[in-house]
């Protein structure tokens, strides 16, 4: 592949703005400072499609923050918070 | 030779249709609308196959997992590993998966099979899948996960042939198969490696069109909008009040006057006396008054049953979360308190969708503050009698506009309330995640509308038949006996147990400008709050004697002061009592405790908010 992709930086999901649209690099539960434990974390973003490879755009921001995010997750619609959505790395 | 009856469990993803298939294979009438996380109970049904099996089937609530992280997920969990005490296995789990959208069911199919249940997969919505140009190798699937595999159309007529066909395939040799429960909760890798598995099988056997919903995305660009949105779903609401009070009122009117018609005939039919009495005062004038609110209350649930089917539920939990997270609400709360403007008790059953228990909890004490329907007559009744129908700024009726205070004022205080939780209670606690799927929108289903609107009002007329009308014949006869000595010119009612009883309580609410009449009244109101509407109906219209052919309204406005009608709105912002809501969150906290502090502190706020009002109305002269 010869795109852009490979020279884009990784960034945290939850630092995306509008219209960002990338590839999921990894999932980095560690630090995001959510509520829940790493593990819980990382499980129920994967069960929600949040996994290596999969395309994500951010459709919409709320008003308060700018949080929380409705990202496209390959053909699906997952509203998250920006503090969850730091685990996604992508780039 | 009879075959045993064969148990099957419907299981996937939440919004994939397993309700509205268990509806179509049931011919039942549970609960569907657009938005993950409608079903929260097991349902169990029966039907007969197209070669006479006969079938059980369990509806069970969508979950994306095994492991059962809210209540609701539990009850799905529990089923099918069979661990609910007293169960049997289903002897076949029918996967029902949305065929727009396959990745997360297909995901949770590979997990499901470790259970070694004998599986079929559903991809149902196969209609918005085949417009959208999905395409999908069914047989090429089936091979791939070892299982049959079926499409179907949940809401069309035959769209479930094919499954009932396979069923009775499949249920001729199922007893062969013994089968091992591998299950257990996996690993982080472990479920990354069946989303991949789950990725490589679709990638192999469904070919996706770069063609997503337009319609959801121009929708949405509008509707989830950050300041646009908000906009738009104040305005949603604003109209629903409004037209809660402007819509109904021809058809109550219409109502109204069919049941004085009603009553004038009892009248003029019978001798007077106790009978004639009984059935113009006690059962027509009191079970009449609450029904003449059936318009109200079909547009009420009329708006959410459209809002929920449309899709539009969820849109509104993302808009609210952080503004309701500022009062220590989560987002997922918002589902269920909009359900609660119709009634509180599926609004608290709906709280099982919330898996940290702290907001969930928040949540049930703070749902029976949203303004059920069953204070609509209430308000109504109060507000056509003391406030002026004018319009304000040419166009905004003044009742409606009071009325739509009234909501507000009852959002407001749920919200404090949970701030005030949050802040004495909760305090070192971090917010609990938001994560929740935007489902594409879909046209309202008319037959779906209509069903939720009949089931409703069934429920509501049932209620008149029974609660209220036992209600009524108590209350009429309370007023009525003893009676009074003959040659006294004082109203007969004062010689009444009703008087007894209501003049020992009036003291204590008369600080809050209730009189002895209310204070009646408001005890059976603990059976549903309509009651005390009618209630105040039978007890003024055998105050006023034989001639009292007048309405509750306008009775009111001649016997009350201004400052006590405030007063009385005031209160039913509150109103502590309603019997089955707190059974409900009695069930569902599992505490006697939380269904007592509900009573106590809502008690607490109706007194204080009263007894404010009324003493700042009297203040201003409306005493
Ligand atoms: N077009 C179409 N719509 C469907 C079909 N099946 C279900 N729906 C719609 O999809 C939405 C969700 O249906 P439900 O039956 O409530 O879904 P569920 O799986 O029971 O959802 P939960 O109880 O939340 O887990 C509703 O708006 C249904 O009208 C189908 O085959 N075709
Ligand atoms: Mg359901």
């Amino acid at each position: 592949m010869t795109d852009t992709r490979d020279m884009r930086r990784e960034m945290p999901l939850g630092l995306a703005q509008r219209g960002y649209t990338g590839v999921i690099q990894h999932l980095s539960a560690k630090d995001s400072g959510s509520a829940l434990s790493d593990i819980e974390l990382e499980s129920r973003l994967i069960e929600l499609g949040f996994v290596e490879g999969a395309r994500v755009e951010v459709l919409h921001e709320g008003l308060v923050g700018r949080d929380p995010i409705a990202v496209r997750v390959d053909n699906i619609t997952i509203a998250v918070r920006r503090r969850e959505a730091m685990a996604v790395i992508v780039a | 030779m009879e075959l045993p009856l064969l148990h099957v469990a419907l299981v996937g993803t939440p919004n994939s249709g397993k309700t509205s298939l268990f509806n179509a294979l049931t011919g039942s009438r549970q609960k569907v609308a657009n938005y993950p996380g409608v079903t929260v109970e097991r349902k169990e049904g029966f039907f007969v196959t197209p070669l006479g099996r006969q079938i059980s089937v369990v509806d069970l609530p969508g979950t994306y997992s095994l492991r059962g992280r809210s209540p609701d997920e539990e009850i799905t969990r529990d089923f099918v590993l069979g661990k609910a005490s007293g169960e049997i296995l289903p002897d076949l789990v029918l996967c029902v998966a949305d065929s727009t959208n396959l990745r997360l069911t297909i995901r949770l199919l590979l997990e499901l099979k470790r259970t070694g249940r004998p599986m079929i997969l559903v991809l149902n919505m196969f209609d918005i899948a085949s417009r959208r140009g999905i395409s999908v190798d069914v047989d090429r699937l089936a091979k791939e996960l070892g299982m049959p595999v079926v499409t179907s159309i949940a809401v069309r007529k035959g769209g479930t042939a094919d499954l009932l066909a396979l069923t009775d395939q499949i249920s001729a040799k199922l007893a062969a198969e013994p089968s091992e429960n591998s299950w257990r909760a996996l690993s982080v890798s472990e479920l990354r490696a069946t989303q991949r598995e789950a990725d490589r099988i679709i990638a192999d056997c469904v070919s996706l069109p770069a063609r997503p919903d337009t319609l959801t995305s121009r929708i949405d660009a509008v509707v989830l909008h950050p300041v646009g949105g908000l906009i738009v779903l104040a305005a949603i609401l604003f109209v629903m009040f409004q037209a809660v009070f402007a819509w109904a009122q021809p058809l109550m009117e219409l109502l109204q006057s069919g049941f004085d018609a009603l009553g004038e005939f009892v009248h003029a039919a019978l001798p007077a006396g106790l009978l004639q009495s009984f059935l113009q005062n006690g059962v027509i004038s009191g079970v009449g008054s609450v029904i003449v609110f059936l318009p109200q209350i079909i547009i009420i649930f009329l708006f959410i049953l459209l809002l929920e089917d449309f899709g539009y539920m969820a849109r509104a939990a993302f808009l609210m979360d952080r503004i309701m997270g500022g009062a220590g609400l989560h987002g997922r709360a918002f589902i269920p308190l909009l359900s609660s403007f119709a009634c509180a008790i599926p609004g608290i059953m709906a709280t099982r969708v919330i898996d940290n228990k702290r907001d969930r909890l928040t949540t049930i004490l703070i749902a029976p503050l949203m303004t059920c329907s069953a204070r609509i007559p209430v308000y109504t009744l109060i507000i056509s009698a003391f406030i002026p129908a004018k319009d304000v700024w040419g166009f905004i009726n003044l009742q409606g506009l009071v009325m739509f205070g009234l909501y507000a004022a009852g959002i407001t205080s749920a919200l404090v309330v949970s701030f005030l939780i949050k802040f004495f209670m909760l305090r070192d606690y971090a917010p609990a995640p938001f994560m929740l799927e935007l489902p594409d929108y879909k046209v309202p289903r008319l037959k779906s509308i209509a069903i939720g609107i009949y089931t409703r009002a069934k429920m509501f007329l049932q209620r008149a038949g029974t609660t209220i009308f036992s209600m009524m014949v108590l209350i009429w006869f309370l007023a009525s006996f003893p009676q009074p000595p003959a040659g006294t010119t004082e109203p007969a009612i004062d010689f009444s147990l009703a008087a007894i009883i209501g003049k020992a309580i009036a003291p204590l609410l008369a600080p809050v400008g209730f009189n002895w009449q209310i204070a009646v009244a408001l005890i059976p109101g603990m059976a549903a709050r309509e009651v005390a509407v009618a209630a105040l109906g039978t007890v003024y219209a055998i105050e006023g004697g034989k001639e009292a052919a007048e309405q509750i309204g306008q009775a009111l406005a001649t016997k009350w002061s201004l400052a006590t009608a405030l007063s009385m709105l005031a209160w039913y912002i509150f109103a502590p009592q309603c019997a089955s809501t707190l059974a409900v969150i009695r069930r569902e906290t599992g505490s006697w405790t939380w269904m007592a502090v509900t009573f106590s502190y809502m008690l607490v706020l109706a007194y204080a908010a009263s007894l404010l009002t009324y003493n700042v109305a009297v203040a201003l002269g409306a005493g």
